[in-house]
């Protein structure tokens, strides 16, 4: 009779939420291949011949493996040369990145100067600002002083601090105690020293942060060079790859070889510092520190 | 318990005999902290100085001239502006384009964004798994992914074109029609919504398991949690996405340029948006006293718009322990 009046198994509170997982699961699964089948699609369609791109109904898997077309895609235009420029002004830009504004947050987090709060909320209000606004005029600045043409206007501007960098550095920083910084103090240190010692070593996963959103941001930056590189010989890859397009035209097998090539570094950075890709996002946002 | 005891005292010794040495150099210690701080922040205040506030009020001064970097600064009054209302048409085409544009882009990512976050929080196997591969499309940008796109929308052969087909639906011709031309930017666009997700999954896990299971006592079903706990309590995030998605939405500008050979604005002109039509008015034709006074506009309108998101804001985030901040 005790057996009789137990909830039937689909009744159950285990059942249900077996139910209920097994439904996200799925979901997520068909999600998954929704999201994944564009990247599939670009892998495939590098690897196909131009007759099999044509061809209807689109195939996805190549019947024929063309890694050749990777080597003669490369061969088409100077990408050696554009990926050497491009890996030189992300370092340059990661370096000052990095250097600057953990220097320029460290001041907001611990030093107790006057005005400190005021400039602070101008640091984020400029984070409000559309880029466009000031574009022009910074073009009309640097050409004044005479450095368009040169990897200038896409480096300097690194090293004179980036308020979402200097926001997110910041918020790490609070988050360490002053107790260490009056300690380092009563010993005779000055802040430089303590920011040196103290602070670089201890921020080491946020600058790490900063360093991948640094080199990732100049990595796929189309508007700087666009804006301020002509020759050739000094393209970086986002506007060589877009001038490959007028190239070779609608030859999908270059184009889609030559993306997967720029996109590859991102990707390899993404699955190495996957955890500081994702706390970056989450400081900045000011649920974390 | 002793030995800590005499640990503070010490340290109350040591602290009132430097209290002595540092009263003499009080004046000192805090204009230390101010030369130290402004000469840490210099970099920054350069920064701000030549690159922000100066290109700023610049374009505010060009803006009244007829400047075309090697021309004088001839001041027009206010002639700039009136071109844009009375003779550009193309401004108001790229206005309506990029209104367009942000209308349907920050809702749709922002609920796209709250829908998988709440997904990717329950607990089923491998999601760690999941949560990687739904925030690696929101790292890829570029264009490069341009590219990838023009070639899945391909009218014929495209990827979403015979998957559409395959459930029964012509697809349009996506990038070669005007109607459709949007909303194919509007897909690619949630394609890599993954990127807010993951703000949000953050901000969910800090909601506290107790509401739920307090609701739960009440009888309360999925979507009550849903919409009475859920979103208030992520609520201070939500702002700040559409804050920030709305300013963002504003700029569009690369996708447009690569998908549209270099920036014509694709077909009848559907994808020429805000900054496209700036962009080739002070690059194509050097007209940077023109340029300067849409970017001021732009300048207006988004600051009006992120006044009025932030007095909103203030009706609808919920701030939990109730502090403004």
């Amino acid at each position: 009779m005790r057996t009789a009046a137990a909830p039937k198994f689909y009744e159950t509170k285990k059942f249900k939420d077996n139910l209920k997982q097994t439904i996200i699961f799925i979901v997520l699964l068909a999600g998954s291949v929704l999201v994944l089948s564009p990247l599939w699609w670009m892998i495939s369609t590098s690897l196909k011949s131009p007759a099999e791109i044509a061809q209807y109904p689109p195939t996805f898997v190549p019947k024929e493996f063309h890694f050749s077309n990777y080597v003669e895609a490369w061969k088409t235009a100077p990408f050696t040369r554009w990926a050497m420029n491009t890996f030189f002004i992300a370092l340059c830009g990661m370096a000052g990145s990095v250097l600057v504004n953990s220097l320029v947050a460290y001041a907001f987090a611990k030093i107790r100067f006057k005005g400190r709060n005021a400039l602070f909320i101008v640091v984020l209000s400029t984070m409000l600002i559309p880029g466009f606004v000031t574009m022009v005029p910074q073009y009309i600045l640097f050409s004044k002083l005479g450095w368009v043409n040169t990897y200038l206007p896409l480096i300097v501007p690194a090293f004179l601090g980036s308020a979402f960098f200097i926001f997110l550095l910041r918020q790490f920083m609070m988050s360490i105690p002053n107790e260490l910084i009056e300690a380092a103090v009563l010993d005779g240190a000055n802040h430089l020293q303590i920011w040196w010692h103290i602070m670089l070593p201890l921020t080491k996963p946020a600058l790490i942060t900063v360093a991948i959103f640094s080199f990732n941001g100049a990595w796929n930056d189309l508007l700087g060079p666009l804006l301020y590189i002509n020759d050739e010989s000094l393209y970086t890859l986002q506007i060589g790859l877009q001038t490959f397009k007028g190239t070779v035209q609608t030859q999908w097998h270059y184009l889609m070889a030559m993306s997967v090539m720029v996109l590859l570094p991102v990707v390899l950075l993404f699955f190495f510092f996957q955890k500081h890709f994702i706390e970056g996002s989450n400081i900045a946002s000011g649920t974390k520190g | 318990m002793k030995s800590y005891d005499t640990t503070i005292a010490r340290r109350g010794a040591g602290l009132a005999e430097k209290k002595e040495k540092t009263s003499r150099r009080r004046m000192s210690r805090q204009t230390r902290e101010n030369i130290f701080g402004y000469l840490f922040i210099s970099p920054w205040i350069i920064g701000f100085l030549g690159l922000t506030l100066g290109p700023l009020l610049f374009s505010l001064f060009a803006s009244f001239t007829d400047y075309n970097i090697t021309s004088r600064m001839n001041f027009i009054g206010l002639d700039n502006f009136k071109r844009m209302f009375t003779i550009d048409d193309l401004f108001k085409t790229s206005l309506w384009n990029t209104l367009y544009y942000v209308l349907f882009s920050v809702p749709l990512t922002t609920a796209g964004a709250i829908f998988l976050s709440v997904l990717l929080n329950q607990k089923v196997r491998g999601m760690k798994f999941f949560r990687t591969l739904y925030y690696l499309p929101a790292i890829l940008s570029g264009v490069a992914v341009y590219f990838l796109w023009m070639q899945l929308l391909s009218p014929s052969t495209g990827l979403v074109n015979t998957f559409l087909a395959w459930i029964g639906i012509e697809g349009p011709a996506w990038l070669f029609d005007p109607e459709w031309t949007k909303p194919a930017l509007l897909l690619m666009k949630m394609w890599s919504v993954g990127g807010g997700m993951l703000l949000y999954l953050a901000s969910l896990q800090g909601v506290s398991a107790s509401l739920y299971e307090a609701a739960d006592l009440d009888g309360a079903g999925v979507m009550q949690k849903f919409f009475y706990i859920t979103l208030p309590m992520i609520s201070p995030i939500i702002f700040f996405d559409v804050l920030t998605s709305t300013i963002g939405a504003f700029q569009i500008f690369q996708e447009a340029y690569v998908m549209t050979e270099n920036g014509s604005g694709g077909p009848g002109n559907s994808l020429l948006f805000y900054n496209l039509h700036m962009w080739n008015n002070a690059f194509e034709v050097f007209d940077m006293g023109y340029a300067s006074a849409m970017a001021w506009l732009l300048f207006i309108v988004v600051m009006v718009l992120t006044i009025i998101n932030m007095k909103l804001g203030k009706k609808w985030v919920h701030y939990e322990g109730g502090d403004n901040k």
